[in-house]
């Protein structure tokens, strides 16, 4: 944490090859999260950023490649005591339908830890205090909520065990501009706050802007490239500049 | 607990649960907190941003859990009469589009209609069919048993009759088909409304009774008494042939008792045919118009519409019974 200065790599992905049947998703993949920082992953529909998240926390078996999470290697070990360190949101939330919201963050304890009822509780309502959510959204259920109210405690499940890396899929999409902004500052605290590495996959560009130290940007399989917001307006591929450079971005860079 | 300070200088390593209990014990015994680094430190303020307030969940009085308990009676009892009154309102607006349709009969939806009679009626032959035959078997069975004490064995051709004419031939297949066919009213209607495919159509013009209802209600209430018709048909064919078989009464000895018996029992049967097909329609199509946005209610709503379905039918049938037997049918 206090090491300073040291580029140590949190997740690895080397070579990783995606297929579905005749389409390669992933044609040899390198990429790296920092520790500490706020990666953000763009690229068009269809290069495979959802399947990228999927393939680093183990939904999905990549034909070929290595993943490394924390130094352990996520396509052969026992993810049991891994799956602490890592907190995922999925789109919308996922959210169990069945529980409470506090329920929902409390699954992860549960699963993980032998913790007394009261102290689970009571750190589950930490966490959803700390996602900005009211003290009584925690006794309504997920269909309760409104859709920024999902994510939030999509975002307080996933921060739980206190992991240390984040993996976000999405966590704007569907939001309005006021919801999302107020979504990107609490990413940004809350990363600060518990010096998370976040793995942020994302179409909404004030969303880059705002919370990413580092974008990088899926196409033909592969990172085409990485580099920062600023360094990207320079960037010459097509669609990389007509993404960096369309209406929208302009607002986000001015704004 | 005297007052004091929590040196965290010597800390190795802090996560949110650590920093809430250190907040929460210096909060609680008014000490204090020094020495965290500064990493640590903005863990800490972000913590005590949003510590939740001390709190005793104190135990509710016996009185309110009385009372709580008393207004969860009256809510589902004043939810089942709004539920009761809506059902209603629906088969109304459904009676009401019949006759508008009889008025108007270029608004029925001819396509549709065969459609469902196919999937509602024709494919459930074989199920129909096959469970007829065998409870034929187990009512010549079981009668054959009891009946030979008595000497009265021939007799087992008008129980056969009776019976499987007048009740189980129909209900057994009312039962079948809510079991099939309303639960894929609610389905098919609800993942409908789910996907605001409802709402769109009411946006064009369409009338979703008109669209969806009406022809699952109708195509029920036409393939129903041609589905009780097949069950009294194998019902009779099983019992005939155990009757052969274990009493050794011939095809046409059964054949001969068999037109002894009142044609009366077979028109009582057919008669409540389109009673429970309009209530198997309705139900399954209101629960599937009840759906709201999430694909738990889709299966709450299924799930009921099954139960309901089949409870209403075997209620229908007990309340014919009354009826019939004061009118000496």
């Amino acid at each position: 944490m206090e090491g300073g200065g040291v580029m140590e790599p949190v997740i690895q992905v080397r070579g990783l090859v995606n297929r579905f049947g005749k389409a390669t998703i992933h044609n040899g993949l390198d990429i790296d999260l920092i520790r500490g920082e706020v990666l953000g992953v763009v690229g068009a529909s269809g290069t495979g950023k959802s399947v990228l998240l999927r393939s680093i926390v183990g939904l999905q078996k990549p034909q070929a490649g290595q993943i490394t999470v924390l130094g352990v290697d996520v396509r052969t070990a026992d993810l049991r005591e891994t799956r602490a360190n890592w907190g995922v949101m999925f789109q919308d939330g996922a959210l169990f339908s069945a529980l409470t919201v506090r329920e929902n963050v409390e699954a992860p304890m549960r699963v993980q830890y032998r913790l007394p009822a009261d102290l689970r509780r009571s750190l589950a309502d930490l966490k959803l205090a700390m996602v900005g959510l009211p003290a009584k959204a925690g006794s309504l259920y997920p269909a309760d909520l409104s859709g920024g109210m999902r994510k939030r405690a999509g975002l307080a499940r996933a921060l739980a065990l206190d992991p240390e890396i984040l993996l976000l899929d999405e966590p704007t999409a569907g939001l309005d501009p006021i919801a999302a902004s107020e979504f990107d500052r609490l990413i940004t605290t809350l990363q600060q706050a518990l010096n998370l590495s976040v793995f942020l996959v994302t179409h909404d560009l004030d969303t880059l802007h705002a919370t990413c130290n580092r974008i990088a940007v899926l196409g033909g399989g592969k990172v085409m490239v990485t580099g920062t917001m600023a360094e990207m307006v320079d960037v010459k591929d097509p669609w990389v500049h007509s993404y960096f450079h369309g209406p929208r971005a302009h607002a986000a860079l001015a704004g | 607990m005297p007052a004091g300070n929590l040196d965290l200088s010597e800390l190795t390593s802090l996560d949110t649960a650590g920093a809430w209990l250190i907040l929460s014990t210096a909060r609680r015994s008014g000490g204090t907190v020094s020495g965290a680094s500064p990493a640590r430190a903005v863990l800490l303020e972000a913590v005590q941003a949003v510590l939740p307030p001390d709190r005793r969940i104190p135990k509710p009085p016996r009185h309110v859990e009385m009372l709580e308990r008393v207004d969860q009676v009256g809510r589902a009892t004043v939810d089942g009469l709004r539920g009761l009154a809506r059902i209603t309102g629906f088969f109304g607006e459904v009676v009401s589009h019949v006759a508008g349709t009889l008025i108007h009969p270029g608004r029925l939806r001819v396509t549709a209609l065969v459609f469902h009679m196919q999937e509602t009626g024709l494919k459930a032959v074989p199920i129909v069919a096959l469970m007829a035959f065998l409870i034929g078997i187990v009512i010549a069975y079981q009668g054959a048993d009891q009946l030979r004490q008595f000497g009265a064995e021939v007799f087992v051709v008008n129980l056969i009759a009776v019976s499987v004419l007048r009740e189980l031939g129909i209900l057994l297949t009312a039962i079948i088909v809510a079991g099939r066919s309303a639960s894929a009213f609610t389905a098919a209607i609800g993942s409908m409304k789910m996907r605001e495919e409802v709402d769109a159509m009411r946006m064009l013009g369409l009338d979703p009774i008109d669209v969806l209802v009406l022809p699952r209600v109708l195509g029920l209430l036409l393939m129903l008494p041609v589905l009780g018709l097949v069950a009294d048909l194998a019902g009779l064919l099983g019992g005939g042939l155990m009757a052969w078989y274990t009493l050794g009464i011939s095809p046409g000895m059964f054949e001969t008792r068999l037109l002894e018996t009142d044609v009366a029992h077979f028109l009582v049967g057919v008669a409540k045919a389109p009673f429970f097909a309009v209530i198997i329609g309705v139900i399954g199509c209101f629960q599937g118009m009840q759906v709201e946005g999430n694909a738990e209610s889709l299966g709450r709503l299924t799930s009921r519409s099954v139960v309901q379905a089949i409870f209403m039918v075997i209620l229908a049938d007990a309340t014919f019974s009354i009826i019939f037997a004061s009118a000496g049918v």
